[in-house]
């Protein structure tokens, strides 16, 4: 039987993208300004008919494209409102210089990101190509493996965007969690709106008393310094982000971290995944344990900043590591999670984990339980010293013509 | 998969409520204290194409999110799909499938190569065409799912649909009723 976590939470049969439109209304932005894209498109129509509809006091921009929507989001933001919008993929791509812009005006707006495959072929589904291409953007990247995850991780993003000085972005999986019903339990309006608290930016632009100017040239004599503090605030709100969760759990009951550990601590192999296919992975991990094979899972949460010392500390025993990348990076190199994984533990001398790279699911392609099963019986090898690592990724369910 | 997570697939065709009924009967079965997932296949929605959409139930959390290749139960809304869709795919020798159709369980099941003992039949269409005036089988095989699957209880999900039908029809009553009632006659009805 199904009981909330927090005594006054609510359970509710929902998708992803209405419980993402359900924060957004007890967020109750000043300003949303957005255009609709597959996945992601409930998001801002559900949010757009709140505001139709008297519920919210919202201004919402229906603006002509995603550049549009970032640019007037970046606009209200730095006027000193708090502002949000969501997008996917696509529309992710066209806000491109304008994600940059956000990050480096240092405002704190919040996206509902979808995850979705990138242009070409054209591709409605899942993969995190989108958000993984704007890894390097200075957003604070956070992703979430179910419905209650979004919902928490967006309010949660709200304050530590704004404590951070960063925009910062929260996903869930398209079609996968988007648009899959699950039990999620939301708390009631008074109690988000408080946790949130009102947004109270230190400067903004329509302040008269104290006028500043944003956004101006900056050459060689101050450009350097203030990416440097755009890099320093991406380290420093690691901080942010476990003290929002501590007030989160305190407040609501749920607890998060930079990442999830699933029965990780005495693992001789493990599956560091992102996303809805770690919920997938806990599965195996469980039937793999009843056998005997001390398998584990580290779920990331937190992909920017990269939480560098603590994976390398809690991925340092393991024998062989399978990273998981719903993305490639088409580099020559390594997927992108793969490459912060490996960094992390060579930068910390580990010695111990053996790793793996295996590029999955592209544009929604299936991950099933025995392809991740696969996956650790392949680590097993690796463990054993049966098999090689690879020194590229593997590709998971794919059809590779091989060539000469 | 664990032994007490039940999956089930329905098929349909575009613009028939498979989607729906899978959201409902979601919605229902967390009423009565289950956690759930209803998620549809997303393909080209076309008006008549054949569209399949899932659900889990379980009384723990379910963490799963691939998709469903063995369900237990399969729905099929439209009696015509089995012509062209391998709708016993992946049932094993103890699914079960419930077919919208007038024929007995017996024409189907050497219609679909499996044993009698897996299929039950309803004529849900004809259900819908006397309670809700319209050839809208989604609803009714509700009741038959229920039936089937036997350890839900069909009062509460009488009172969830009663109460999810009442927000979306409050201009409507009639719709609300005929669709209670033809949960109700179809979860007699259905036979195996």
């Amino acid at each position: 039987m199904i009981k909330p976590v927090y005594s006054k939470g609510k359970l509710a049969a929902k998708t992803g993208n209405e419980v993402m439109a359900e924060a957004m209304r007890q967020i109750e932005p000043d300003v949303v300004a957005a255009y609709p894209i597959t996945p992601a498109t409930e998001i801002v129509q559900i949010f757009s008919q709140f505001v139709a509809d008297g519920i919210v006091k919202s201004e919402y921009v229906a603006v002509e494209s995603e550049h549009s929507a970032m640019s007037a989001t970046i606009a209200a933001s730095a006027a000193g409102a708090r502002a949000m919008t969501g997008t996917s993929s696509q529309g992710l791509s066209l806000m491109w210089e304008m994600l940059y812009i956000a990050a480096g005006l240092r405002l704190p707006i919040v996206m509902a990101e979808v995850n979705r495959a990138i242009s070409a072929p054209i591709n409605i589904h899942g993969d995190q190509s989108d958000t993984m291409g704007a890894r390097d953007s200075g957003w604070i990247q956070i992703y979430s493996e179910n419905s209650q995850e979004a919902y928490d991780n967006l309010i949660q993003a709200v304050k530590i965007a704004e404590k951070a000085k960063l925009p910062a972005l929260v996903t869930t999986d398209g079609f996968i969690i988007s648009h899959c019903m699950e039990v999620v339990e939301t708390y009631p309006d008074e109690d988000v709106k408080n946790f949130i608290g009102e947004y109270e930016p230190k400067r903004y632009l329509l302040d008269l008393k104290k006028p500043y100017t944003l956004g101006s040239i900056d050459l060689q004599d101050y450009y350097f310094e203030h990416r440097f503090q755009v890099a320093q605030a991406m380290r420093d709100s690691k901080k942010i982000v476990l003290e929002v969760a501590k007030d989160f759990e305190k407040t609501f009951g749920r607890r998060y971290d930079f990442y999830e550990k699933y029965k990780l601590d005495d693992a001789e192999i493990a599956i560091v995944a992102i996303g809805s296919t770690a919920g997938t992975t806990k599965v195996v991990v469980d039937s793999l344990r009843k056998n005997g094979i001390k398998a584990g899972l580290l779920k990331i949460r937190l992909f920017r900043p990269f939480p560098v010392e603590e994976i390398a500390k809690d991925l340092a025993h393991v024998k062989a590591i399978g990273i998981m990348d719903k993305a490639d990076a088409c580099s020559g190199a390594f997927a992108p999670l793969y490459s912060d994984v490996a960094a992390s533990l060579y930068a910390a001398g580990a010695t111990v984990p053996k790793l793996a790279n295996y590029v999955y699911g592209l544009g929604g392609r299936e991950i099933s339980i025995s392809h991740i099963s696969g996956i650790f019986e392949d680590l097993v090898k690796i463990k054993d010293g049966n098999k090689t690592p690879p020194i590229s990724p593997e590709y998971v369910n794919v059809r590779i013509k091989k060539t000469m | 998969m664990s032994s007490s997570m039940i999956e089930i697939r329905w098929h349909g065709r575009g613009g028939q409520g498979a989607k729906t009924a899978a959201l409902l009967f979601a919605e229902a079965a967390l009423s009565t204290g289950k956690y759930v997932q209803a998620f549809p296949e997303y393909g080209p929605e076309r008006m008549g194409a054949p569209v399949q959409s899932f659900n889990r139930i379980s009384e723990n959390p379910i963490t799963t999110h691939s998709g469903v290749t063995n369900p237990q139960y399969v729905v099929i809304l439209d009696p015509t799909l089995m012509e062209t869709v391998p709708v016993a795919e992946g049932i094993g020798e103890r699914g079960k499938v419930i077919v919208n159709s007038s024929f007995s369980p017996q024409e189907v099941a050497k219609q679909l190569h499996i044993d009698a003992k897996q299929v039950y039949t309803v004529n849900a269409s004809q259900i819908a065409l006397e309670t809700i005036k319209q050839d809208k089988p989604n609803t009714p095989m509700l009741g038959a799912l229920v039936k089937v699957i036997g350890t839900l209880d069909i009062d509460g999900v009488l009172n969830d649909t009663k109460e999810k039908l009442t927000k979306k029809f409050r201009h409507k009553p009639e719709v609300i009723d005929g669709n209670i009632e033809s949960i109700k006659r179809a979860f007699n009805e259905v036979k195996n």
